[in-house]
């Protein structure tokens, strides 16, 4: 006879099985590949050999093999980079979005579903397709370039492409929609009497904003910036297109190393790399936000 | 009479709906409040009380006419530099902050010092009967703490005027009954005005030094709770406020006879013309048999027994529809009419009421 609590384990188990089983093989397990290698000599013709190797970290770091390859800081110049890239578009985003979002849950309901239409329809084209069109607006010969030209404002073609701006600018353009709809999410959910009541109480539009607006909407900010950071932090599309070989990121390293080096252990590093500082991104804003529930419970 | 308070002169607003109509939400209000007087906006939903207080707090501007608040024109004043607190009617405290942030904030606005602030919050959350939650958040409270720690953040400050927004509405009734005791014993102790809107009249009468009925954005009539009760100024205040027989007809010297033949004996007697007679239902009672002066002749179609005493719906002759409530004690007697489902109505006709016509 089983007891209800074991009835209940089996009952789960059922229902997370396939899910637990696929991201087992298809996540953890090639994870596991990835950090085993990560710690593997890169083989002269590409693979590995199988002996440890912590020098793939070293490069990065400044431990490297020095039988080999040197230490180069411009490994840690693209890391911050693109810590800072995707930093930019976390904050443009937010920029584009916060105001957006309070003046589209003030509209009637049958405006507020067509905004939201909106937000969503460039996820019906293809993402390549969409950036290649700032290709041509941003290029030399590009739109803006013309314009800019034939009304005399400059008289010669400005680099606009291939640019830090041309990918902070693809980036925004890529995220607004994974920013949008947290931050619109608590933006909708705000209670508009509890500004009143701020205002009711001798609080100035700014001091409301600070103390009241601003904390409450706070979780939908901390999810936007999580969800935007992450991706942004690893992307690759956008660089490659808009940032071409001038201006590289993580993701573009990380490709170039596994596919055009033929370095899987050096590739698997930084990869892990990128993955830590996720990692650790995600925890505290676990910690952070489950926190912030707990001291909401009731019977503290 | 004492100095006023808050003076409205023809104060304004008219709304657009979405379909297209305007609604007069105040039609041109004047109004004085008096210091440390007990005020209650009453009228139904839709009849500009709520438009009215927001006017005062500054969260509705006035198409046009003016508000002065202790002699200071506040008409283009923003909320938040106006010397007016709000309890709201689903109390808006902040939800991520304690009761004591909470009920400090507007000390904590204007800049006092922490020391200043944990007493004085200390201070209003005894006044309230909540000593030392200040820890708490409002969602670990019922409703009716939420309700005197909304009551607490307002008059921390010491406003000049405490403007409460049906605050009452969401809590259970002996929970209300107590409340409404409570926040008449604290008006008195803090010795501010305060304005309290709502659209029931039993609250309006039982707290209220002054109430003003509304409706359609006008004041129909600004008096005592008495005064409203017992000498309504035309029928839509004395429909709303209680349970009333109004017989419209032509006024003589003594007597009223209505469109139907009914006569009302009353006892104004220098009115004449057409007028309005009104009898509260608790004015009837039951006449003994062969009992002379005035009576009323009703067929009984329902009697309701409502602990303290039986309500009793007729029909004169003519199809006109009374209401009458009697003792509970009068049970025998009651008994007796309920056999043979009518009823002698006597009533004493100094009490009647006449509104004259242009009024109603």
């Amino acid at each position: 006879m089983l007891t209800i609590t074991a009835r209940r384990r089996a009952q789960l188990a059922i229902l997370l099985g396939p899910a637990s089983l696929f991201l087992a093989v298809f996540f953890l397990g090639p994870l596991a590949i990835m950090i085993v290698t990560s710690f593997l000599a890169p083989g002269l013709y590409g693979g590995v050999e199988w002996t440890w190797y912590p020098h793939n970290y070293g490069r990065i770091l400044g431990f490297a093999d020095p039988m080999f390859e040197e230490f180069d800081p411009v490994y840690i110049a693209i890391f911050l980079r693109s810590l800072k890239i995707a930093a930019l578009t976390v904050v443009a985003t937010l920029l584009v979005c916060y105001p957006a979002a309070f003046c589209i849950s003030r509209l009637s309901d049958r405006w507020k579903s067509f905004c939201l239409f909106l937000i969503t329809l460039p996820f019906f084209a293809s993402l390549i397709v969409r950036l290649f069109v700032w290709v041509l607006l941003l290029r030399q010969t590009g739109l803006v370039n013309n314009v800019l030209l034939q009304t005399g404002i400059i008289d010669r073609p400005v680099d606009l492409i291939y640019t830090e701006g041309a990918i902070i600018l693809g980036m925004v353009y890529v995220f607004i929609p994974f920013m949008f709809m947290p931050v619109y999410a608590s933006v909708e959910k705000l209670d508009w009497t509890l500004v009143r009541a701020s205002l009711d109480l001798g609080a100035g539009p700014i001091r409301t904003f600070l103390r009241i607006i601003l904390p409450l909407t706070a979780p939908g900010i901390a999810g936007g910036a999580v969800i935007v950071f992450i991706p942004a932090l690893g992307n690759f599309v956008v660089p490659a297109i808009l940032g071409g070989a001038k201006v590289m990121m993580l993701g573009n390293l990380i490709e170039q190393q596994f596919l055009a080096a033929r370095n899987w252990p050096f590739g698997s590093a930084l990869a892990m790399m990128v993955m830590s500082v996720m990692l650790v991104l995600l925890f505290s804003y676990v910690v952070v936000s489950s926190r912030r529930g707990l001291d909401a419970a009731p019977g503290r | 009479m004492r100095e006023s308070i808050v003076r409205m002169e023809k104060a304004a607003k008219t709304f657009a709906t979405p379909e297209g109509q305007t609604i007069t939400a105040l039609g041109g209000i004047d109004l004085d409040v008096r210091r440390n007087e007990f005020l209650t906006l009453l009228g139904p939903s839709g009849c500009g009380k709520t438009t009215l207080l927001q006017a005062i707090s500054g969260f509705v501007e006035l198409d046009s006419g003016r508000i002065l608040i202790d002699g200071e024109d506040m008409t283009d004043r923003p909320p938040y530099r106006r010397p007016v607190n709000t309890v709201f009617q689903n109390y808006a405290l902040f939800p991520h902050m304690s009761v004591g942030e909470n009920t400090g904030y507007a000390l904590e606005v204007a800049g006092i010092g922490r020391q200043d602030r944990a007493r004085r919050v200390a201070e209003a959350l005894r006044m309230v009967g909540l000593e030392g939650l200040e820890g708490r958040k409002p969602r670990q409270l019922s409703g009716g703490q939420q309700q005197r720690v909304a009551l607490a953040r307002a008059i921390i400050a010491r406003p000049k005027l405490l403007l409460l927004d049906e605050p009452l509405s969401a809590l259970d009734k002996n929970l209300r009954q107590a409340m409404q005791i409570e926040l008449k014993t604290l008006q008195h102790e803090l010795g501010i005005s305060f304005i309290f809107v709502t659209h029931d009249q039993q609250e309006a009468l039982t707290m209220s030094d002054r109430v003003a009925v509304l409706s359609g954005g006008r004041i129909q009539q600004l008096d005592t709770p008495r005064a409203i009760y017992d000498k309504p100024r035309n029928s839509f205040v004395a429909t709303f406020v209680g349970a009333s027989n109004l017989f419209e007809g032509e006024a003589a010297a003594g007597r009223l006879v209505t469109t139907d033949g009914i006569a009302i004996s009353h006892g104004e007697q220098g009115s004449t013309g057409a007028a309005t007679a009104l009898i509260r239902p608790e004015q009837f009672f039951l006449a003994d048999p062969g009992q002379a002066g005035p009576i009323l002749d009703v067929d009984l179609e329902q009697i309701v027994f409502v602990g303290s005493t039986f309500e009793l719906f007729g029909r004169t002759a003519t199809g006109r529809r009374v209401i009458a409530e009697i003792p509970a004690m009068r049970r025998g007697l009651v008994g007796e009419i309920e056999q043979s489902r009518r009823a002698r109505l006597s009533y004493d006709p100094s009490a009647v009421h006449l509104i004259p016509a242009e009024a109603a």
